[in-house]
């Protein structure tokens, strides 16, 4: 290839990258990470785009320096001459060592800032207090000083902070809503903390963020960051649920769902799966995989393991009367 | 040139020997280390202190140590070339070397029927696992030890061969080093 | 064979002879092609399952393949490309080139060598035998406790994960002894350590990582392997134990395998960019220390791949903190890289291209790697895209291109023939339109919340588009690297021959034939530079007119002056390596086998002990009597 078509080439190349950075750059706004609605998200953040000029700015310096190299210094001699035999030059070591040295101060002082200021107290005296654990593949949340406990769907009032409890019943899971910040590992016999401040009412998606076997990409979670009335209504909701009489609650319990799941006012206290109080008031199912609707029950109460892969709920074999009762009862817990 | 001129002037395999070592220093160091982070996180018992036999252990730990004496003599005697006492002095490390795993095998066998096993407790993982990994070293150098006399017997370990023998010392050495760690660690500072 | 026709121009002999001649080989030069052979093998069965990775998430709610089986493919995939791939790939070049390049005939330990190439094979082989029982790893490369618990991973896959790995470290490690000790060792007469080439330097440094990273991770697996077969509960949180445990102990072996993988690559650039611009490496004292002082702060900095573990405070800027100052000494090799083509004569051949783009490309890695150094930022991308993107950039843009460009570079030393230079070149574009296509986008969806390890996404995310890019992309790589294996067969077959020096370069290996004699150096040269090869060319001064030798012809004599003993072939370090397999596999299968695995490899580590290094009829070159085989 020519000299010529070889650095038009690059050049070609150089624009190109520059254009997908571009377009992702027009996207970024968009991106959930840089779009917090937390105090915790927003200190995280602040430091993110600092460190996004920062490399975008030694990213431009050096590569074109590069390419400058490459191309006023290509041979247009014969083979014959050898440039100046050039060693080295120990000012320029110096000289860039000491300069990277200095930039990566100026990224370490807020990064350290930062670091303890995620990781003290929670800014506030008295926050919302709420224990996250996670399973395979689904969340649970329980609220302790409300007394109830809830799957899969995080409600938290605006502008109150979270205070977060978080461990895990088997493996290893990662609670991570992207817009509310950055993400925690939930360890079995350990406990770490997360709080947040939300500052902006509206509906966030979440999902694990560790392996944890099959189902992992499954495993995703809804938060509502509601107002103060909108909260407390479902939270007394929650305290205080109104469960309905009906052919579906004697088949939840006689088809076993008892025994893994818990309705609160019921005799259903199965600890194993994820608890149903109030199943209807959420909009997702089978850890916000599935819309809560009653097709969409039904798909994953006939067959869990299709819906979602290694599910631990079995194959119910109700027929499909028992299974429209089922999915009538469950759709009138609200 | 010398086809066996050597750019430091170690013959190799005992440069090999000593780079071996300082790789199994970190698998020791690792070993240790967990033992280390684990100490007193076990959730039932036996414990060390219930169980460990000190004054028993130091007499094994002694044994080892002469070993080593052994082996310095054995070295010696190979480059002097008096083909007696290198038999005798192998002959030393393997019955000390022996002696010490008898002790060990002694010992693993009252523990366990202590009940402290592999799967009893975390102090059963981690002690089994550090000191049967030191003893499957020992026994690797009880049978290098062996291989050596069986040539010595034979009249094939002359001076001409006294690196094999420094080599084999050094490993051995190394492996009573790391046992002065792990009775210091987990015998001696509970 | 005779003497007479070992002839200096080779041509071939040195890779004559039977299949029973490659079993028992013990020469570095055929050792490195069986390596590089089998490194690209494996790179094509990696690249396979990243082509059904990227058609399963071209699309939301893809249905490609299943959740078990992404799952069980990204494991094989990073697993494969990591042990399978990238170091053998490193070690083929090592094991060709660093004895002719520090003027040996050979490594310190021949028969180890065999050893080590033979267990990494039969190691490779059980992992890849999961798939043929149905039952592939399915925990990731990096099989985090307690998802690899007996309890939640009760079928072989895991135990063939472990076995393989725990087998290919142990010829890592005995190739580390080996090198170590060939390096320090083997020298030719006034090497010193300040003259020797920065590939041999960043060869040292990745051998004393290797010594030092694989016994943590070799311990790791003994842990799991008792937990999984013995019941011990070293990973198990209900015994008392910590899954965190697994963490620190794998990335104690994981960071400094990272400068494992790259170190190769950094010291293939320092010697093609000097040969095609014509001067010397730029600083290449600093660029030596640079190298040391990355090596050992490398075991400093582990932690911060565990961010979002929940270490505390302190600790997590302390790894922070570390983390960024290795960016000091990588940033070093950047700038004296580019300070090395800045004044030359730039000659764009084939290795040009891939160190270059090895260079542009790492400083896109090693910039989203500051980004991670800092903990408020790393734990939104940890576990996404965005580390998919970093870690193949570094990888990919860095080992893979760094890589090439040294197989391109010496293609002509080991084969004897050019490679083509226009198909090499359409490979390189291809290759990096088709990176660049693939995984500057998962920067993207990494800021915007895709987690990584995921078989499927919902629809209504918004990360389709640059998933389908992504997806494409990847097809671009794969033919860029059929484009490559057309490029070889061609040269292999029928390509221009090659003279000993096609670069008019500046090291040792360029002053003998291509391919080599198999006694490499017929007289060992004498060392009064760090550039060799030049100043014997061209002298002190830089004017070409004092150039004292005809273009092209290599320094050595083409017959040996005095006799040169090699050792001979040998059989038992197959031998031991099988029976190390066997004991590895026959976990797998019930005692019977492994007792038989411990019996074959005693038996042959007691063969090869006794056996001598030169045997009768042991290759010899040089004036008869005595010469032939």
């Amino acid at each position: 290839m020519s000299r010529e078509r070889s650095t038009f080439l690059q050049t070609l190349l150089a624009a190109d990258l520059l254009l997908l950075t571009a377009c992702g750059a027009a996207q970024g706004p968009d991106w959930r990470t840089l779009r917090p609605v937390s105090d915790f998200g927003q200190l995280g953040a602040e430091v993110y785009s600092d460190l996004i000029w920062w490399t975008l700015g030694i990213f431009v310096v050096v590569e074109l320096l590069l390419l400058y190299a490459l191309i006023r210094y290509r041979s247009s001699r014969s083979e014959s001459e050898v440039p100046s035999q050039v060693h080295g030059f120990t000012a320029l070591e110096i000289a860039w060592t000491l300069v990277p040295a200095a930039i990566l101060f100026f990224i370490a002082i807020p990064t350290v800032r930062t670091i303890f200021e995620l990781q003290g107290a929670p800014p506030t005296e008295d926050p919302l207090e709420i224990t996250v654990i996670g399973h395979q593949w689904w969340w649970e949340f329980q609220y302790p000083e409300l007394g109830f406990v809830t799957a899969n769907e995080l409600h938290v009032p605006v502008g109150r902070t979270a205070n977060l409890t978080l461990s895990s019943a088997d493996v290893i899971h990662s609670f991570w809503i992207p817009q509310i910040g950055g993400k925690r590992d939930l360890n079995p016999g350990s406990e770490n903390r997360l709080w947040f401040t939300p500052t902006e009412v509206g509906e966030y998606y979440g999902q694990c963020a560790e392996l944890c076997g099959t189902s992992h990409a499954n495993m995703r979670m809804r938060v509502f960051v509601d107002d103060s009335a909108t909260f407390s209504e479902w939270a007394a909701a929650m305290q205080a649920p109104a469960v309905p009489d009906s052919a579906g609650a004697m088949t939840f319990l006689i088809s076993g769902c008892a025994a893994c799941h818990t309705i609160a006012g019921t005799p259903a206290q199965g600890k194993v799966g994820p608890n149903l109080t109030n199943l209807a008031r959420r909009t997702t199912l089978a850890s916000s995989l599935i819309p809560n609707t009653p097709e969409h029950m039904a798909n994953w109460l006939r067959s869990p393991d299709s819906v979602k892969p290694g599910a631990l709920m079995p194959d119910l074999n109700l027929d499909e009367q028992r299974l429209n009762d089922l999915v009538r009862f469950l759709e009138g817990l609200r | 040139m010398d086809p066996h001129a050597t750019t430091f002037g170690v013959h190799s395999r005992k440069m090999a020997m000593w780079v071996f070592i300082a790789s199994e220093c970190m698998f020791f160091g690792s070993l240790i280390a967990t033992y280390l982070s684990y100490e007193g996180k076990s959730l039932v018992g036996p414990t060390p202190e219930e169980i460990l036999n000190i004054p028993l252990t130091s007499v094994s730990t002694f044994v080892l140590l002469m070993s080593s004496l052994a082996m310095v003599l054995a070295l010696d005697a190979v480059q002097t070339g008096d083909r007696r006492s290198a038999r005798l002095w192998l002959g030393a490390v393997i019955v000390l070397g022996g002696l010490f795993l008898g002790g060990q095998v002694y010992e693993f066998n009252h523990f366990y029927h202590e009940g402290l096993t592999l799967q009893q407790n975390l102090f059963g993982a981690t002690f089994f696992v550090l000191t049967g990994f030191h003893g499957a070293h020992v026994t690797v150098g009880v049978i290098w030890m062996i291989t050596l006399l069986v040539m010595s017997l034979r009249g094939r370990l002359g001076p001409e061969r006294s690196l094999d023998v420094e080599v084999a010392g050094l490993y051995w050495h190394f492996v009573d080093v790391v046992w002065i760690v792990i009775f210091t660690v987990v015998y001696l500072i509970q | 064979m005779s003497a007479q026709a070992m002839t200096a121009t080779g041509h071939g002999s040195v890779y004559s002879g039977d299949l029973r001649s490659w079993l028992t080989t013990v020469d570095h030069k055929r050792i490195g092609v069986l390596y590089g052979i089998s490194a690209l093998f494996y790179f094509v069965v990696g690249g396979v399952e990243a082509l059904i990775i990227r058609l399963q998430l071209a699309s939301a709610d893809g249905a490609v393949v299943g959740a078990d089986t992404f799952n069980q493919l990204f494991t094989m995939h990073g697993t494969t490309m990591v042990f399978l791939v990238l170091m053998p790939l490193s070690a083929a070049l090592f094991n060709y080139m660093i004895p002719l390049m520090i003027g040996a005939r050979d490594v310190a330990f021949p028969r180890l060598n065999a050893f080590s190439f033979w267990t990494f094979l039969f190691g490779s082989l059980l992992l890849n035998l999961s798939f043929f029982v149905g039952d592939p790893p399915d925990a990731g490369w990096f099989g985090y406790a307690n998802l690899t618990s007996r309890q939640y991973n009760p079928g072989m896959g895991i135990d063939f994960w472990i076995l393989s790995v725990q087998i290919m470290g142990i010829a890592s490690i005995a190739s580390a002894v080996n090198f170590t000790v060939t390096i320090l060792n083997m020298r030719a007469p006034g090497m010193s350590l300040m003259r020797m080439p920065l590939f041999v330097w960043m060869a040292l440094i990745v051998q004393v990582l290797m010594l030092l990273a694989f016994p943590p991770i070799t311990v790791a697996f003994i842990y799991l392997l008792f937990d999984r077969f013995f019941g011990t509960h070293f990973y198990i949180p209900d015994a008392g134990g910590t899954p965190i445990l697994w963490q620190h102990l794998f990335w104690i072996f994981g960071h400094p395998e990272v400068y494992i993988l790259i170190l190769p690559s950094f010291g293939v650039v320092s010697e093609v960019l000097p040969t095609f611009s014509r001067k010397p490496l730029f600083g290449a004292p600093f660029m030596i220390f640079s190298g040391i002082l990355i090596g050992f702060l490398g075991f400093g900095v582990w932690s911060h791949h565990m961010f979002t573990t929940g270490l505390g405070a302190v600790a997590d800027t302390a790894f922070s903190l570390g983390t960024m100052l290795i960016a000091i000494p990588t940033g070093v090799k950047i700038f004296n890289w580019i300070a090395t083509l800045w004044g030359g004569h730039i000659h764009f051949k084939t290795p040009l291209y891939f160190a270059v783009g090895m260079v542009g490309l790492f400083i896109i890695g090693g910039l989203s790697g500051i980004m991670h150094a800092s903990p408020p930022v790393d734990i939104q991308q940890h576990d996404t895209y965005f580390v998919v993107a970093h870690l193949h950039y570094v990888f990919f843009g860095g080992t893979v291109f760094g890589l090439f460009a040294g197989v391109y570079y010496w293609w002509p030393k080991i084969t004897g023939r050019m490679i083509g230079e226009g198909l090499g070149k359409l490979h390189f574009w291809l290759m990096f339109i088709g990176m660049n296509l693939t995984f500057f986008p998962m920067h993207f969806l990494g800021m915007d919340g895709m987690p990584r390890r995921i078989y499927t996404y919902a629809a209504d995310l918004g990360w389709e588009r640059w998933n389908l890019i992504a997806t494409v992309g990847a097809f671009v790589i794969a033919v860029s690297v059929l484009v490559f294996f057309v490029n070889a067969v061609r040269s292999v077959w029928a390509g221009e021959r090659a003279g000993g020096d096609p670069w008019d370069a500046a090291t040792l290996e360029w002053t003998m034939s291509s391919p080599p004699p198999e006694y490499n150096f017929a007289v060992v040269p004498a060392v009064n530079s760090a550039r060799p090869f030049w100043l014997h060319k061209y002298g002190p001064t830089r004017d070409i007119s004092t150039r004292t030798k005809e273009e092209g012809t290599p320094s050595q004599p083409e017959t040996p002056p005095e006799r040169i003993d090699l050792p001979s072939p040998s059989g038992w370090p197959i031998l031991a390596a099988l029976g190390l397999s066997l004991i590895g596999g026959g976990a797998l299968v019930g005692l019977w086998l492994v007792l038989i695995g411990v019996a074959v490899l005693v038996f042959g580590v007691y063969r090869w002990a006794f056996q001598p290094l030169e045997r009768l009829g042991h290759p010899s070159f040089g004036p008869a009597p005595g010469g032939g085989r």
